[in-house]
């Protein structure tokens, strides 16, 4: 039996299996805030491998990101799309600037969405990202 | 604690010839505990001669747990002896929807045109849960349902009793996505977290490894895949279920020689499901199969 990290809900599961086939870059987040997997898509935005960190809170990884508004304001991590689908539980699409682990600064259109199970339990955010000029 | 296979063919009820020594009955595994009413793991077809069996039984109180609801699973339910007894509480647990209730979507079957009687007209007193993914204590053992891929909304069920543990994944589909198992990291297989550590796992094993790549998101397992989601989960006797309709009893034994020379070197023993097989979980015995 593999020493693993907590068991993964199906729908977290099946997100990970979209994303992970998928050229759009996205990246997910557990029910407990946790970054749990961002493909390989993403890695180009965000400049580094997933499997080079693994999980990490989101607030970490809020916090590589330095989050700005397009004129370079700040921005709560809470504000954010994935912030928004997170603590309000609904969709949320914003454009905004994010600087990756190669210190590249990025102007990017985000869509987030909360994932609910059949029984209106939160499973997690999905988000889906990509680089605008 | 001790399960007993009623049936095992996937898909579709295949009696005849070809499938005498395994059966052709449909999902049905009934599981005795040491203290508590039996538990009834899926209605499908095995569920009309368990039934059967169970006439002269006083009974107070049992529970159907469905993984889901298509026909191979539920189609024993209209012909399971103890709905028609008054006096039953029958407690019928599923997978949750959040459109329709449990009782409703069952209805969609147990009701003319498809069906002569009406769920409501069962005389048993029918109640209708939710499969228990924060697990539940039923008599003497805990019982916990968790989501798996398959086809449509559908759960496995882990049994524990007396620090023993059954896990029933009879359709499941771990490897869905095309990813093999072995490189997946445990907490993101679907399942896992039902069948680890267990002492014996009820699991798909529909089709043979060369039969797969032409029915791949169909929903079942390979006996490629059964081999690595067993090792995965630390499992230590792994029972195929699910059978093929379309596979013969040889076929069957082929397939089971296949896992077998998969699991070389291992520590797990495989075996094929069979209709009258019990299973027996006790610390006389320790795990006891007998056909």
């Amino acid at each position: 039996m593999d020493a693993g990290t907590t068991p993964k809900s199906l729908p977290l599961i099946l997100a990970r299996e979209l994303a992970a086939n998928l050229a759009t870059p996205m990246f997910l987040i557990d029910a407990s805030g946790v970054l749990v997997f961002y493909n390989e898509a993403a890695e180009l935005l965000i400049g580094r491998a997933f499997g080079e960190h693994g999980e990490l809170e989101a607030g970490e990884f809020g916090a590589v990101l330095q989050l700005a508004e397009p004129d370079g304001t700040p921005l709560l991590r809470r504000d954010s799309p994935a912030g928004v689908a997170f603590f309000q539980r609904r969709p949320a699409h914003r454009v905004l600037l994010a600087t990756g682990y190669d210190g590249v600064r990025r102007k990017v259109e985000v869509t987030a969405y909360p994932l609910f199970g059949a029984s209106d339990d939160m499973h997690g955010v999905v988000t889906v990202f990509w680089e605008t000029s | 604690m001790q399960a007993r296979i009623w049936g095992a063919r996937g898909s579709l009820a295949a009696p005849g010839p070809d499938t005498v020594r395994y059966g052709g009955n449909t999902s049905c595994v009934e599981v005795r505990l040491a203290h508590g009413p039996v538990l009834v793991l899926d209605a499908g077809t095995g569920l009309r001669p368990l039934g059967v069996a169970m006439e002269d039984e006083p009974i107070d109180e049992l529970h159907i747990l469905l993984t889901h609801l298509h026909l191979d699973h539920l189609q024993g339910l209209g012909f399971f002896r103890p709905l028609f007894r008054a006096g039953v509480d029958v407690h019928i647990w599923g997978p949750a929807s959040p459109v329709q209730s449990l009782a409703d979507r069952i209805a969609i079957y147990l009701s003319p045109p498809l069906f002569p009687v009406r769920l409501a007209d069962i005389p048993a007193e029918l109640t209708f849960h939710d499969a228990p993914e924060a697990g539940v204590t039923i008599g003497s053992a805990t019982v916990r349902a968790g989501k798996v891929a398959h086809q449509g909304p559908t759960v496995g069920y882990r049994i524990e009793e007396d620090g023993w543990a059954l896990a029933y994944l009879p359709d499941h589909e771990p490897s869905l996505g095309g990813r093999r198992i072995d490189d997946q990291p445990a907490d993101w297989v679907s399942g896992y977290d039902i069948a680890r550590g267990v002492d014996v796992l009820f699991h798909d094993a529909q089709y043979g490894d060369d039969e797969y790549p032409r029915h791949i998101g169909w929903g079942h397992s390979c006996i490629e895949d059964v081999i690595a989601f067993g090792r995965k989960a630390g499992v230590d006797n792994l029972v195929l279920f699910h059978h093929d309709p379309y596979h013969s009893d040889d076929q069957l034994e082929a397939l089971l020689e296949h896992a077998k020379a998969r699991c070389a070197g291992g520590r797990e023993r495989v075996c094929l499901a069979q209709e009258g097989m019990t299973i027996t979980l006790d610390t006389a015995n320790g795990v006891l199969l007998s056909s």
